[in-house]
């Protein structure tokens, strides 16, 4: 049997591509709403994620405008509780959350295993209208008057004030069932659909990222279920568990909330840094350094994150005892987030680096996710904690890594995608541009609030004293340069859709198996047996200035074993 | 004996679920008889000790892990693991905070708390 | 284009797994995944309780009393027996005996209906008793007006026998303890309305001879409609499993041995089971 070269399959006509492939098989809404396709489930996901990163970025808009000035500014005190709740529970539950293992996950994994779709694909469809229901409730929530309690719901003021409260941790819960059944998805499909010869340390680094982030979708979100159902037992029925009017204990509530939360934050996280693997070793033209280290190290932080969640809760009535115990464990999971850090800068070094836009949004990632790591040190540190705790420190710690983390390695991951969704390529200049805007926006947002933090400003605070007026002015004009950035990013995408030049099967020379099967890929994902090796040896791959892609410089080497069809 | 399927999978036979029922229904006359003799805190451990043999009883035979892939079983354990940390410290900072909460200091009470 | 494999006519077989044992194991990995979820789920109520039971072992002395331990006892046995039906169906799917394949499951939904009609039993019980939640907590007096407080009239233990009876509870919630001559001066602090007094447990002035009351009683009864209610919805969903079953059995699925299905809905029943084995044990049988 001869094995097809993809350079062969790249080169036929692309009038004859454009018909076969998974986002022309089958038209009309229904058949997408109804479609088994990962590809297409991942496509919906992704058109649901960004409208909700859209939605929430408007909250956050909100809020830092109403900031602009102490007091009143252009809403009231309590509608800003709101704005910041909402701008919270939005952009945790709807769109980080699911983020990257819903959207680049569901499409790029089967592929990049070689494999036809995931293993369960009726539940990876369960997983997508339950997330689609679950906005649903969550956005008539919003509608019914809001929530004015922080995302993170603590009693005893959740339980006795009057808004929203039940339908949006309704809407939350339900989404919580989504996330769970697509890790478990992800794990039944890392375990039994790998090809023969793919053991596990010859898997791409994203699959271990996105396996482990599905051991922590499995094992955590169930106690966010249980602790969101009695939240509403308790506005419901009164059960007494958390509130202590009626003998609870509001402490309990955030054991209970913090033990998901906490390895929630490294749901968001690990698929970021599963991204930053790919981009790294594929930009920098060489194979990745560490290759077991960066595998085990996400293990590592997957196992290590449900032992710290105590952090949250320094300030909270903890005892002292368990404030000492969290606050030397916390020391413990920076240690894998570095050991990753440390890899990716060795497979850059003696690299030779192409700054393309994915690449630009990695080096970002690098230089963001740093910051906001190192400084979530002075916050496990029992003592800075003290002071930081509740201050603006905090929100701009969590703003490097979720958003100079998660958002950029998702840009990131989104545009080296990109071609291999939608089969187009986008204009690198404008590309250029977004990032940068992006990237000036985001430090000027939020590295004042590291500051502001440090000298005391408290989060959640609609009213403020007048020696923040700058930082509060500044931040708020960073977020709009920022949200230009957006503007511009969307603007270029939405545009390569229709105008975009064809994209080759490899434009960007990776190695993995999704860049072996055209742009975009046929619906059964690989139309001819596809050649697999090494997910890193990038420099067995040339550029062919014909199909300006990247071929094989030997399809017939010995290191390749024929997989797929 | 042990019948297979025809893809090679195991099938219990009668006697073997009988023999587990039996078991099951064994410990559950020891649990209740237990508790009539007063063993002090000892009691809760004699009847966790024995709703955990039933439960490995279950386990392995009704529902097969003797003869499944070992990995089934072992993501089984692991969620106890997690269940027991989560668990545990809690159990540990609630006992330490217990002294420093307020005696008779509650929040205003009454059906007060508010519907919705 | 795509060359397929010629041997997957198998109508069983999904496009993307390469052997029916791929699949098989795919499903199985997947229930177990699944039952881990529900043990970190209902794990969060052993949590409430251990917690509650570690640092307020009185409420538990006292409010199993109100549980019936012969009840309790009975729906365990039901349930064993139903472990052993759903089981038993799991073996003639696997042999293609559809006829016991269908008696079985039969079999185990007159055990499930069984248990819910005993809980049933149970909950009315108490919703007369008015033994219920927290806030809903309004046990029924049985002879006058109880005391409150520390009087030897105050709450009675019920008699260990059929406990169904609620026989003395008082009518009103523990009182709040005054701030006394503990250390710290809560002079300026409003003292708490009537009702439950937070967590803190005053210690008793009265009498022991009888067992008052202790504060936050209700706390038990939150604890036990929680997990037996959770319970009892899980024993819900596996009976619409169940009829599921019968309804694919009607159809002819499991006529060629194709027998996942049940072995599937046989892993979460089980599991049903095993978290009612440790609910009775944990909220009965408290010594």
């Amino acid at each position: 049997m001869t094995v097809d070269t993809p350079g062969a399959a790249a080169a036929a006509s692309p009038a004859t591509h454009a018909h076969d492939n998974y986002l022309t098989a089958g038209r009309g809404l229904l058949s997408w709403l109804f479609t088994l396709d990962h590809k297409r489930i991942g496509v919906m996901y992704l058109v649901g994620i960004l409208s909700s990163f859209f939605l929430g970025g408007v909250f956050a808009l909100l809020v830092r405008t109403e900031l602009l000035t102490p007091g009143p500014t252009i809403m009231t005190a309590d509608t800003y509780n709101k704005m910041f709740t909402l701008h919270g529970a939005v952009m945790i539950f709807l769109f980080i959350i699911p983020g990257i293992p819903a959207t680049l996950g569901n499409f790029v994994l089967p592929l990049m295993l070689g494999a036809k779709d995931v293993a369960l694909p009726r539940l990876n469809l369960a997983s997508f209208w339950l997330w689609m229901i679950g906005a649903v409730v969550a956005v008539a929530s919003i509608i019914m008057g809001a929530v004015d309690t922080g995302w993170t719901f603590y009693t005893p003021y959740s339980t006795t004030t009057g808004t929203a409260v039940i339908s949006m941790t309704l809407g939350a819960f339900i989404l919580g069932f989504s996330s769970i059944f697509t890790g478990l998805n992800f794990i039944v499909t890392v375990h039994k659909l790998r090809p023969e010869g793919m053991t596990w340390f010859k898997m791409p680094l994203f699959v271990w990222g996105i396996y482990s982030t599905a051991i922590i979708q499995v094992l955590a979100t169930p106690v966010l279920g249980i602790t969101l159902l009695l939240l509403i037992a308790e506005r419901t029925l009164g059960v007494g568990i958390f509130d202590p009017a009626l003998g609870g204990d509001p402490v309990l509530y955030q054991h209970f909330f913090w033990f998901y939360s906490h390895p929630a934050v490294y749901i968001m996280i690990l698929p970021a840094m599963a991204i930053m693997s790919e981009l790294m070793s594929v930009f920098s033209h060489k194979h990745i350094f560490g290759y077991r280290f960066i595998a085990w190290s996400s293990i590592a932080i997957a196992v290590l994150s449900f032992l710290v969640w105590g952090h949250h809760m320094f300030t909270s009535g903890q005892s002292g005892l368990a404030n000492m115990v969290f606050s030397a464990l916390t020391f413990s999971v920076a240690i894998p987030s570095a050991v990753k850090v440390f890899n990716w800068l060795a497979t850059m070094y003696k690299g030779s680096i192409s700054l393309d836009t994915p690449m630009l949004y990695a080096l970002s990632f690098l230089f963001l996710f740093s910051i906001g790591g190192l400084t979530g040190l002075f916050l496990g540190a029992l003592a800075t904690d003290i002071h930081l705790h509740d201050t603006y420190f905090v929100v701009a710690h969590f703003h490097y890594v979720m958003f100079g983390g998660t958002v950029i390695a998702f840009l990131g991951g989104l545009h080296y995608w990109w071609p291999k969704l939608f089969g187009r390529m986008y204009s690198e200049r404008w590309g250029r541009i977004g990032a940068l805007l992006i990237f000036v926006g985001f430090n000027v947002t939020f590295f004042t609030q590291f500051v502001m933090g440090s000298h005391g400003m408290p989060r959640r605070y609609y009213n403020y004293l007048e020696q923040f007026k700058p930082y509060h002015q500044a931040s708020t004009y960073g977020s709009y340069l920022l949200s230009l950035g957006f503007v511009v990013v969307a603007g270029y995408l939405l545009h390569s859709l229709f105008r975009g030049e064809k994209a080759p099967n490899n434009p960007w020379g990776g190695a993995t198996l999704e860049w072996e099967t055209s742009s975009p890929p046929p619906s059964s994902n690989f139309a001819h047996e596809m050649l697999a090796g090494d997910p890193y040896d990038i420099e067995s791959l040339r550029f062919d200035p014909e199909t300006r892609g990247y071929v094989r410089k030997d399809p017939g080497s010995v290191l390749l074993t024929r997989v797929g069809a | 004996m042990s019948e297979h399927t025809d893809n090679g999978v195991h099938v219990s036979s009668v006697r073997l679920l009988l023999v587990v029922w039996v078991a099951l229904i064994i410990g559950t006359y020891l649990t209740v008889t237990a508790t009539y003799f007063d063993l002090g805190s000892l009691n809760i451990w004699i009847g966790l000790a024995i709703a955990t043999a039933k439960a490995v009883l279950v386990a392995l035979y009704y529902m097969h892990l003797r003869w499944d892939r070992p990995f089934n079983g072992f993501i089984f354990l692991t969620a106890f693991l997690f269940l027991g940390i989560f668990v545990g410290i809690a159990l540990m900072d609630t006992a330490q905070y217990q002294d420093t909460l307020i005696p008779g200091f509650a929040t205003a009470v009454g059906s007060a708390a508010s519907d919705g | 284009m795509t060359s397929h494999s010629e041997s997957h006519h198998d109508p069983h077989l999904a496009h993307h797994f390469e052997s029916p044992a791929q699949q098989y194991q795919s499903a199985r990995l997947g229930m177990w995944v699944f039952l881990v979820t529900e043990i970190l789920f209902f794990g969060g109520l052993f949590c409430a309780y251990a917690v509650y039971r570690a640092n307020h072992p009185e409420i538990f002395i006292f409010g199993h009393h109100f549980l019936d331990k012969g009840l309790g006892a009975f729906n365990t046995v039901v349930l064993i027996c139903s472990s052993l039906t759903i089981a038993w169906a799991v073996r003639a799917a696997q042999l293609k005996q559809i006829r016991i394949l269908k008696l079985m499951i039969s079999l185990t939904l007159v055990c499930a209906f069984t248990f819910l009609g005993v809980k049933y039993v149970e909950y009315s019980h108490k919703w007369h008793a008015g033994l219920l939640w927290a806030r809903s907590y309004a046990p029924q007096v049985d002879h006058g007006d109880g005391d409150h407080g520390a009087t030897p009239e105050s709450v009675q233990m019920a008699a260990p026998a059929g406990g169904e009876s609620a026989a003395g509870a008082t009518a009103a919630p523990a009182q709040p303890a005054p701030a006394t001559a503990a250390t710290p001066d809560h002079s300026n602090i409003a003292p708490a309305a009537t009702g439950p007094a937070g967590l803190a447990v005053e210690a008793a002035g009265g009498g022991d001879e009888v067992v008052a009351e202790p504060k936050n009683a209700q706390t038990f009864f939150s604890i036990y409609f929680l997990m037996t209610g959770l319970h009892g919805i899980h024993v819900l969903g596996g009976i619409g499993a169940m009829f599921w079953l019968l309804f694919c059995a009607r159809r002819g699925d499991f006529d060629t041995g194709h027998f996942t299905k049940v072995d599937m809905v046989a892993l979460y029943w089980h599991l049903v089971d095993l978290i009612w084995i440790y609910l009775f044990l944990l909220l009965y049988l408290i010594h």
